[in-house]
């Protein structure tokens, strides 16, 4: 565990050095722990990949005693079972005005559509952290003769339910923001609901999986 | 119950509070005003709790309609506040006659301005906060700006008095900046020392495209000589990360809760309510401080701002 200064009041503490399991059930594990028994310094906690960053209370606490508590928390953390996982399942319809980027990512593979749909839908894939926007869970690893880079210019507007890849990540937009992601599908279910508990339909340490479907049932399910 | 009638918008004018920390975990940063220190002293002037919520007006403000009256404060940016052409004075607070209007222009000097009521704004809370997050929706009034016609209950006042106006002294101690003062950023060895120095030596220029997410700024690219690819990680607030193309980004409170760009550097916690006073086209400059005296200004500001005495005449 290592740790290092974001601002004056706020300590990253970094659980590994490369994306994966190892790294991220510790993240996990941590998270749980300070959630469950919240230090009275604490403000906010926002895990990721290989990190937590820590924003704490000034008027309480310091970096130094702040690191000292989480080294005793970490101890905990690891005595911890490892966390429970959910599966979900969410329906796609990959390409044409949902997906706008599909043809080009096949493209650029040198693959037919099909097979890139057939691809990502055919992983099971982790929810490694939310970040970004409210719900937006950062899901991975995209099969690798699919990945590719985000659009070098993001654009200003992506349809929320849109689902896009940015090298091996992919993920669902849980509402209409900018983006840079390359959008491959589009899924009719709501994926942020303030008046739902959790508020996201992914949450950190979920597996995710992709159904295709066709517009039609688009159609029925946003309707449903 | 009183009301507030939104008579015309302004440019953007949104419901903001102290903002709602905490759930990073679910990817909702913040948000809250811009200024929080103005928004604190809005409502201290006119005998609210410091966090009661409050209007932000950025740049243009509107033309608001009070017809039950209310007792008001004008903090952050001078705006032109007027009533019957009669201008009122920012960082005072002013007893409005039932079906007073009360009107805004564009900025004066700042990039915004504040309305506190006595009472506070009242709307739905979200997550335990009224403040609008205007990029995702969410919070506020219906989790937008406000347009005309829009209507705004204003809560019963605990106490019918209010306090004049904000000291000079106390304004002198918390006013704007354009050197802003900043700790080194989690990727700071990132950056060779030559492009440390630029960054703190040269001028920054905040874009036209800045909001409250963040502050695009324009100036001397910085080239980052990374190794390795940075992985994701959690961004604070005010955190100055550096995209490809060069050009520092000042991470706001409406910002992303986590992003992989290296980070520079961060402002002080001192410092933050200032970066909401800064306008598009101003030009700003950072200063190195260390985590020690960031730290002290910060709890020198806080002392400051819990001291009634010191405050208000």
């Amino acid at each position: 565990m290592q740790f290092r200064a974001a601002s004056d009041q706020a300590i990253l503490v970094y659980l590994g050095e490369e994306i994966g399991q190892a790294a991220h059930e510790r993240v996990v594990k941590l998270l749980r722990v300070l959630q469950q028994e919240p230090p009275r310094w604490m403000r906010n906690v926002q895990p990721a990949y290989c990190s937590l960053l820590v924003n704490f209370d000034l008027s309480l606490a310091d970096h130094a005693e702040v690191e000292e508590t989480i080294r005793s928390y970490e101890q905990r953390a690891e005595e911890q079972p490892a966390p429970k996982t959910r599966t979900i399942e969410i329906p796609v319809c990959y390409g044409g005005a949902f997906g706008t980027d599909l043809e080009e990512v096949a493209a650029a593979h040198g693959l037919k559509p099909e097979k890139v749909i057939e691809l990502h839908s055919s992983e099971t894939y982790r929810a490694y952290f939310l970040g970004f926007a409210p719900g937006f869970a950062y899901l991975g690893e995209v099969p690798a003769a699919i990945a590719t880079p985000r659009l070098s210019s993001p654009r200003k507007r992506v349809l929320a339910g849109s689902v896009g890849i940015a090298g091996r990540q992919t993920a669902v937009y849980p509402m209409t923001t900018p983006g840079g992601w390359r959008v491959l599908g589009r899924t009719p279910l709501r994926v942020f609901h303030a008046d739902r508990k959790p508020m996201g339909l992914i949450t950190i340490g979920d597996r995710v999986r992709f159904r295709p479907i066709n517009g039609e049932v688009f159609e029925k399910l946003e309707n449903a | 119950m009183s009301s507030l009638v939104v008579e015309s918008a302004g440019l953007l004018s949104t419901v903001q509070d102290l903002g709602r920390p905490g759930f990073g975990s679910e990817g909702i940063s913040a948000s809250g005003a811009a200024d929080p220190v103005a928004l604190r002293l809005g409502n201290l002037l006119v005998e609210n709790e410091p966090g009661a919520a409050g209007l932000e007006l950025t740049l243009v403000g509107g033309s608001f309609r009070f017809p039950d009256g209310a007792i008001v404060a004008l903090t952050g940016a001078d705006l032109g506040a007027a009533v019957n052409g009669r201008p009122l004075e920012v960082w005072t607070s002013h007893t409005l006659e039932p079906g007073t209007r009360l009107e805004f222009g564009a900025t004066k000097n700042f990039a915004r301005g504040y309305l506190t009521v006595a009472g506070g704004i009242q709307v739905d809370s979200f997550l335990g906060s009224a403040s609008t997050h205007v990029l995702s929706g969410l919070g506020g009034f219906e989790g937008r700006a406000l347009r005309k016609g829009d209507r705004l209950r204003i809560g019963k006042p605990a106490r019918k008095t209010r306090k004049r106006r904000v000291t000079q002294a106390a304004l002198y101690a918390l006013k704007p900046r354009k050197i802003l003062r900043v700790t080194e950023g989690p990727q700071a060895e990132w950056f060779s020392e030559q492009v440390k120095q630029v960054f703190y030596r040269d001028m920054f220029r905040v874009s036209e495209a800045s909001d409250r997410v963040g502050l695009r700024l324009e100036g001397t690219a910085l080239t980052c000589n990374a190794t390795k690819e940075m992985i994701t990680e959690g961004v604070s607030l005010g955190a100055v990360q550096v995209t490809p193309s060069g050009q520092p980004i000042i991470l706001f409170v409406e910002q992303q809760t986590s992003g992989g760009y290296p980070k520079i550097a961060n402002i002080i916690g001192a410092d933050l309510h200032r970066i909401g006073q800064l306008r598009p086209r101003v030009e700003i400059r950072f200063q190195r401080t260390s985590l020690a005296v960031a730290q002290s200004l910060w709890m020198e500001q806080e002392r400051l701002l819990n001291t009634a005495e010191q405050l208000f005449e």
